[in-house]
């Protein structure tokens, strides 16, 4: 087929070397601008040759030749492939491209098909060379370097050189292949001719501990020699050190396995007994959950750490409890802890939280003065990615945490409690409440305490229009300046 | 005790740390020594730079600093109680061993964990030591995993995240009762405080400082945790769970799971049986569907008896097969999420499949040239000149799609 080719070319472009990019960008530019067609055109490597350019054309100065920029990558790339009619192929989709410029976009096309394994195939033979290329070290002090010995299905070496000197540059180092050389002094990288195994240094003591490493990091029980083949296929293996044990260690892993499965339980170990007894002294049995010798905040914040009262603890980080000063004339309370506050383990911590400082400022309210704390204490939410989409807590889970709440209320003693948002308003007073119609309102529940109803803050938050958004704002800061009020009062 | 040699010590350690399934050296940032005259670099994917009998990649030099320990998880192979051969590395042996390793191209980095001796903060100062070495003294741009210990303190974790790519916190078991049961000295809450510590410390880090509106580095290859499959009883679906849970609350970059291995002088609390290889793979693929298919977690597994994933065919197979009335889907016209529902097509399938339709409408050869199975593929798309017709609905279509795939695969 080649033959043919041959004879009937009407051009014979001679490169320098198989990787010899520029050489055949320029032919091709020069044969396509003289609307040479793929057929008449033979290529061939002839590292020797007099004169690269004796029977092509100059470019065509009325014809002007436009590739996209991803072409010309693709093209330099698929150039170290082994496959001695690349350089036709390319100048065929070349050729092609002229016609059809969103050929590439193509991904069905036969010939952008053969691109891509192309690219895939010098791709992957650019990553094994990464991965399984060794070193051996020779020579100490001044004289130390390091020497490879690696044998690439492809022209790479030139390509991939780069990749080593980010890597090794503080090391001097000779990478030898058949078809190229590479070397690092340090300073400067020189590519050179192919070179021969024998070049290259036979041992390095290193290995010995290599192998002890691969032979132990390997688990027996779960062997897959088929999935380790896949990925490093047998040609690799006669220059990887390690690869010599693989047949032992698989002869040896159900032997090992079995052992491993058959092998009774022993009694523990001598030095078992005194961790135990050192650093795991028995736990003293778990406090009830008595509620009445709990006097304080802290302590109950400290006993709330635990709470599995309604399931919600499964999936939160920590028990979020309330904060501020036990002797707070005003207790605020929101729902529920969100993403943020979960995290920190306090509340009005995150973007609603925010909202509530600065509108409080703006109320001259002191925050530091007052307490704020949550009707339900654990974050309830749906993973969504990487989000955590905050979900309503039930009657339920607010009945369980109302156990808390009523507590803090108990210790606390505030003058005046704020419900924020609707769950709060059923926390506190036993039924659902109309918020929107009812907010600004106080209400006295039996034992006397008065509860002032108002929006959560993060409503704010979630109006779209900035006109609403403003408006909202002014009505909680209204609100709030109620409730510094009422406080005064 | 005689004094072991640094390949008796190897041995012991690298034994010790086979049972952590990570080895990943990706998703860090671009570094190079070309500045620093050091040796080292990571440039975003990790390579694997050998692959033991068992198929698993070899990318990291990955061992304890010690396995003395002074906890008794019962699926652990350093357990106190344990009689294993107990072994300690001292930070110079670490140090050589990483870039003697690394020199000679054998590995990425260090993946470096520990058994707690004595206090968390002396095992976890000891663990820091050597990445302070690596980093500040041998100029070392490789790749470093720490493995944290939760109970160390806020400042150790800081000087970790300094100098480590990843930091991870093991969560074991998926569920705080399996903890509680076979690891009754690890407390659940105390690795989630830590994980939520560490997620806000990375988005912390992560914001350009007042001062020099710079980035400070944090692990920039995230964190990431490993639980361990089938040494309790939680179901797939109650695994899937947790892991959506971790990734939504902590924004984790991997989740892995251990097929529980039978280890060693193992506990009389654990099943004796060969790791479950292949619900381990499936629990892989439905944690991709969760976190590149836009599968939500509890979609996966709706709709099955018994909460677990199908061993025979893949989790997205599955559920095509049990939500039929959303096939088949055109493959000259779906939004890219319906197509991410097909059976057969991955992600880079689909996002050529996109780029082909713009110039031209696909017909079933064409997707045939783009994925890999089309048998597969057939029966949940129609394409220019092909519609399944009954074959979505067909009673034995799990049959044919399993037979044809298996036919594929002897050529």
């Amino acid at each position: 087929m080649a033959g043919t080719q041959l004879s009937l070319a009407t051009h014979l472009v001679r490169l320098e070397s198989e990787t010899d990019f520029d050489g055949w960008r320029d032919a091709a530019r020069r044969l396509a601008t003289n609307d040479v067609t793929p057929q008449d055109v033979a290529w061939r490597v002839e590292p020797d040759a007099d004169r690269r350019d004796g029977d092509l054309p100059a470019c065509s100065p009325d014809s002007r030749l436009v590739v996209p920029r991803e072409f010309i990558e693709r093209a330099e790339r698929t150039i170290c492939h082994s496959d001695p009619e690349r350089f036709g192929f390319l100048y065929r989709l070349l050729w092609r491209l002229r016609a059809e410029p969103k050929l590439l976009s193509i991904a069905s096309d036969p010939d952008i098909r053969r691109l891509e394994t192309m690219e895939k195939a010098v791709g992957r033979d650019i990553h094994k060379m990464r991965a399984f290329l060794r070193f051996r070290k020779i020579g100490a002090g001044e004289g130390e370097r390091y020497v490879a010995w690696f044998e690439p299905d492809h022209f790479i070496v030139e390509r991939n050189a780069d990749f080593f000197v980010r890597r090794f540059t503080g090391m001097r180092w000779t990478i030898l292949t058949p078809h190229a050389s590479a070397d690092w002094d340090g300073e400067r990288l020189a590519i050179g001719p192919g070179a021969a195994k024998r070049d290259a240094p036979a041992e390095d003591d290193t290995e010995t501990l290599w192998q002890t490493y691969f032979g132990s990091i390997f688990n027996p029980a779960r062997l897959k020699v088929k999935a380790m083949q896949k990925e490093m296929p047998k040609k690799y293996w006669r220059n990887l050190p390690e690869a010599s044990l693989i047949p032992d260690l698989i002869a040896g892993a159900d032997r090992a396995t079995s052992a491993m499965i058959a092998r009774m339980p022993t009694t523990p170990a001598p030095h078992h007994a005194k961790v135990q007894a050192r650093h795991w002294p028995t736990p003293r049995p778990a406090e009830a959950d008595d509620i009445e010798s709990v006097d304080t905040i802290p302590a109950l914040r400290e006993m709330a750490k635990s709470c599995h009262r309604c399931p919600l603890w499964r999936d939160a980080t920590q028990t979020v409890f309330g904060e501020g000063p036990e002797n707070a004339e005003v207790i605020f309370v929101g729902e529920q802890p969100g993403d943020q506050e979960d995290l920190a383990g306090k509340p009005f911590v995150g973007p609603a939280g925010k909202v509530f400082d600065g509108i409080l400022e703006h109320a001259e309210i002191d925050r530091a003065k007052v307490y704020v704390t949550n009707a339900v204490k654990h974050f309830k939410f749906e993973p969504r990615g990487k989000r955590r989409i905050h979900s309503k807590p039930n009657a339920g889970e607010v009945q369980a945490c109302r156990w808390w709440l009523d507590k803090e209320l108990d210790l606390v003693k505030p003058k005046l409690v704020v419900a924020l948002g609707a769950t709060a308003a059923l926390s506190l007073l036993g039924k659902a409440v109309p918020i929107t119609r009812m907010r600004g309102q106080v209400i006295e529940r039996d034992d006397g305490l008065r509860v002032f109803l108002t929006i959560h803050p993060s409503f704010i938050l979630r109006i779209r229009e900035q006109e609403d958004k403003e408006a909202e704002r002014e009505r909680f800061l209204g609100d709030m300046r109620t409730v510094r009020r009422l406080m005064a009062a | 005790m005689s004094v072991l040699s640094i390949r008796e010590k190897l041995a012991i350690l690298s034994d010790a740390a086979k049972y952590d399934a990570s080895c990943a050296s990706s998703g860090s940032i671009k570094r190079d020594s070309l500045k620093s005259r050091g040796i080292g670099s990571t440039e975003g994917s990790g390579i694997c730079h050998s692959y033991a009998p068992d198929g698993r990649c070899i990318s990291l030099l990955k061992i304890l600093l010690t396995n003395f320990c002074i906890y008794d998880c019962s699926y652990c192979i350093n357990r106190s109680s344990s009689n294993v051969r107990r072994a300690r590395f001292g930070v110079d042996e670490v140090v050589k061993l990483t870039m003697d390793f690394y020199r000679r191209n054998y590995i990425e980095g260090l993946f470096l964990s520990s058994g707690v001796i004595r206090s968390p903060d002396e095992t976890m100062g000891e663990m820091v030591e050597v990445t302070r070495r690596l980093r500040l003294e041998e100029k070392f741009g490789g790749y470093i995993h720490l493995k944290t210990i939760p109970e160390a303190s806020a400042g150790l974790i800081e000087m970790a995240g300094l100098y480590a790519d990843r930091l991870s916190i093991n969560v074991e078991l998926p569920t705080d009762e399996g903890v509680k049961k076979l690891a009754p000295e690890k407390k659940p809450e105390t690795i989630r405080l830590s994980m939520a510590k560490l997620r806000r410390k990375i988005e912390e880090k992560a914001e350009p400082t007042l001062q020099s509106r710079k980035r400070e580095r944090f692990s920039p290859g995230g964190q990431s945790t490993q639980m361990i499959v089938g040494a309790d009883k939680t179901s797939d679906d109650g695994i899937l769970r947790a892991s959506a849970r971790l990734y939504g609350s902590y924004h984790l970059r991997r989740v892995y799971y251990s097929a529980f291995s039978p280890i060693p002088d193992s506990s009389s609390a654990l099943p004796l049986l060969k790791p479950p290889l292949m619900r381990e793979h499936r629990l892989y693929q439905a944690d991709w569907l969760m976190r590149f298919y836009g599968f939500s977690q509890p979609e996966i597994l709706a709709g099955s008896n018994d909460g677990m994933l199908d061993l025979a065919i893949d989790p997205k197979l599955a559920w095509a097969l049990r939500n039929r009335g959303r096939f088949p889907v055109d493959v000259n016209r779906a939004e890219r999420e319906a197509l991410l529902r097909v059976p057969g097509l991955g992600t880079k399938v689909i996002d050529r499949i996109l780029e082909t339709r713009r110039y031209r409408r696909l017909r079933l050869e064409d997707v045939g040239r783009l994925c890999h199975s089309v048998a597969k593929v057939r029966p949940f798309i129609t394409a220019e000149g092909w519609s399944p017709g009954a074959l979505t609905d067909k009673a034995g279509l799990r049959e044919v799609v399993t037979r044809s795939c298996e036919q594929l695969s002897l050529f």
